[in-house]
């Protein structure tokens, strides 16, 4: 497959009368094409391949296992529940903060980029470890709130300290991806909706929000999209226990009791799918919203 | 006045918001004792101490090291000769490479562990369980970062006209590409590596998967001491957390320069 891609690629790019002009320097991709291959597009292609492998000939047994199971089904709902409502949380955190950020004077400003960057690598199963500390069962928080008798218990190892997690490692992610947006926008434009007596949940209504919209939708995709993917955290903080469908893959290949590497990749399949299905959606409203400008 | 006032409260709820987990960590691995309290009886280093001098913790930070030096290294090799042959030959070529390297991006490492868990188990390659396997898996992690770094580095420079002037002057074109384009490329080089060592470092993914405790890296290590006390495991994050500190504020300070120059 690799011998076929680099001269085929040369030749697609050199010029049509010497289609082979450049084959030494196309040489030096070789490397290049032979990883990606062995780690990235190799794994891809077993896992679409053995989906569909059924115990008698090929055939998509698999994936009618997975929708007809319940557990499985759980698993998809506890996924897009967390993924949705952390990316949704984080979205609009992270779009107040980024919105004030462009109003606070340059060196504030890049220092709290500089620690919303630093914050952005705190994830995983530190990420989890830090969060026990605050707010589990005997985190310093939990205590104290107890003690104010806000609540009686918090459940960190539940659906909503899941999501409560995920969304503390989306807010930086979002703060980062949408900061940059806000430079389209004109600071004039206030002043003059400002002055054609608009008030200002108006202007944000009206005007800013319209053109940061692609930006705000496009950023959202993205944190769902990782949300989706994430295994680190739930892992280290249930240790397995909770029915994702990142944790179930890993459990079909990785577990103690029984492995089903097909099943395990007709799952990724539709998680792939899943995820594909949302970029592509995005895609279009980004072109159409391009168009209406 | 009101609103810059609003404007500075905000950002300050946002940058407590997002300390609160580190202090507290911080907090409860400088606590001596903290048990059912919520302020800590007493203070010491003695965490640190006891973490820096654990053999297996020192193993596995050298383990983790030892793979993202690795991958740095191989993936510097193989992608700025890769980047400078897609820009300065086959600059056609550079749509699709984007979309290819999108792909590990886009790819959940649950996804790919599936894949690469069965075709390298045995048979030809057997790497399941060895730090090979990571240093490839860690490639396609760096690649996305990497490539659109140098491609962007390179795409801000002239390199038909800088190539075309170093031939005139007689050097070949490997010649012209170590003196004159490599170190055009050089600071936003670092800046990506510095940034890829972070990720790697926090890489838990594919380490527990593939390898588990055969080769055993800080974050797997990290995970198979959670039993232990928490203000251990505390320590260990503190440690984990100043390191990555260090290496993204390289990274940000490179990134500046390279936007000055």
């Amino acid at each position: 497959m690799l011998n076929a891609l680099t001269p085929a690629a040369a030749a697609a790019a050199g010029r049509p009368r010497r289609p082979f002009r450049h084959w030494r320097s196309a040489l030096l991709l070789v490397p290049f094409c032979v990883l990606l291959a062995l780690f990235c597009l190799a794994p891809l292609g077993w896992v679409v391949l053995h989906s569909v492998q059924g115990d008698d000939g090929p055939g998509f047994g698999h994936f009618r296992e997975i929708l007809a199971s319940p557990f499985y089904r759980l698993a998809f709902i506890n996924s897009l529940y967390i993924s949705l409502w952390s990316s949704g949380c984080g979205l609009l955190i992270a779009l107040i903060g980024a919105a004030s950020l462009r109003r606070v004077p340059g060196r504030l400003r890049n220092a709290v980029v500089a620690f919303t960057n630093m914050t952005s690598n705190l994830a995983g199963v530190p990420l989890a470890f830090a969060f026990v500390i605050v707010i589990g069962t005997n985190g310093a928080l939990t205590l104290l709130l107890r003690q104010w008798g806000w609540i009686d218990d918090f459940h960190l190892y539940s659906k909503g300290g899941l999501c409560l997690i995920y969304t503390y490692f989306q807010i930086p992610l979002g703060v980062l991806l949408l900061y940059p947006a806000f430079d389209a926008l004109d600071d004039d434009w206030q002043q003059a909706s400002a002055l054609l007596g608009a008030r200002l949940w108006q202007y944000w209504w009206h005007v800013a929000l319209p053109v940061i919209a692609p930006a705000i939708f496009g950023t959202f995709i993205l944190l769902f999209a990782n949300a989706m993917g994430a295994y680190a955290s739930a892992y280290a903080l249930t240790t397995g226990n909770f029915n994702l469908i990142t944790v179930r893959i890993a459990s079909l290949v990785s577990g103690d009791i029984f492995l089903e590497p097909d099943l395990a990749a007709a799952l990724s399949v539709l998680l792939t799918l899943l995820l594909v299905l949302v970029c592509t959606v995005n895609q279009m409203l980004l072109k159409r919203s391009y168009r209406a400008r | 006045m009101r609103a810059d006032l609003y404007h500075r409260l905000v950002v300050a709820a946002l940058v407590a918001l997002l300390a609160v987990p580190v202090l507290a960590t911080l907090a409860y691995s400088l606590a001596g004792n903290w048990g059912a309290t919520i302020l800590p009886d007493s203070f010491s280093v003695r965490w640190y101490l006891q973490l820096w001098h654990d053999p297996r913790f020192l193993s596995a930070f050298g383990h983790s090291l030892l793979i993202s030096v690795a991958t740095l290294l191989l993936s510097t090799l193989v992608i700025v000769p890769a980047v400078f042959v897609v820009f300065y030959r086959f600059p056609a070529l550079d749509r699709t490479m984007n979309l290819l390297i999108l792909l590990p991006f886009a790819v959940p490492p649950v996804v790919s562990s599936v894949g690469l868990l069965q075709l390298y188990a045995d048979g030809p390659l057997p790497l399941v369980g060895t730090p090979w396997i990571l240093i490839g898996c860690y490639f396609t992690i760096a690649l996305p970062f990497m490539y659109r770094t140098l491609a962007d580095s390179l795409r801000g420079m002239n390199l038909h006209d800088l190539m075309d002037a170093a031939h005139l002057l007689g050097a070949s074109t490997p010649r012209a590409f170590l003196l004159v384009v490599a170190p055009n490329l050089r600071t936003g080089l670092m800046a990506s590596l510095f940034l890829s060592f972070s990720f790697l470092l926090g890489e838990f993914v594919f380490a527990n998967i593939l390898v588990g405790t055969r080769y055993e890296t800080l974050q797997v290590y990290l995970y198979s001491v959670r039993m232990t006390s928490g203000h251990f495991t505390s320590a260990i994050v503190m440690s984990y957390f100043v390191f990555t500190l260090v290496l993204t504020w390289f990274a940000t300070r490179l990134g500046k320069q390279e936007s000055q120059a």
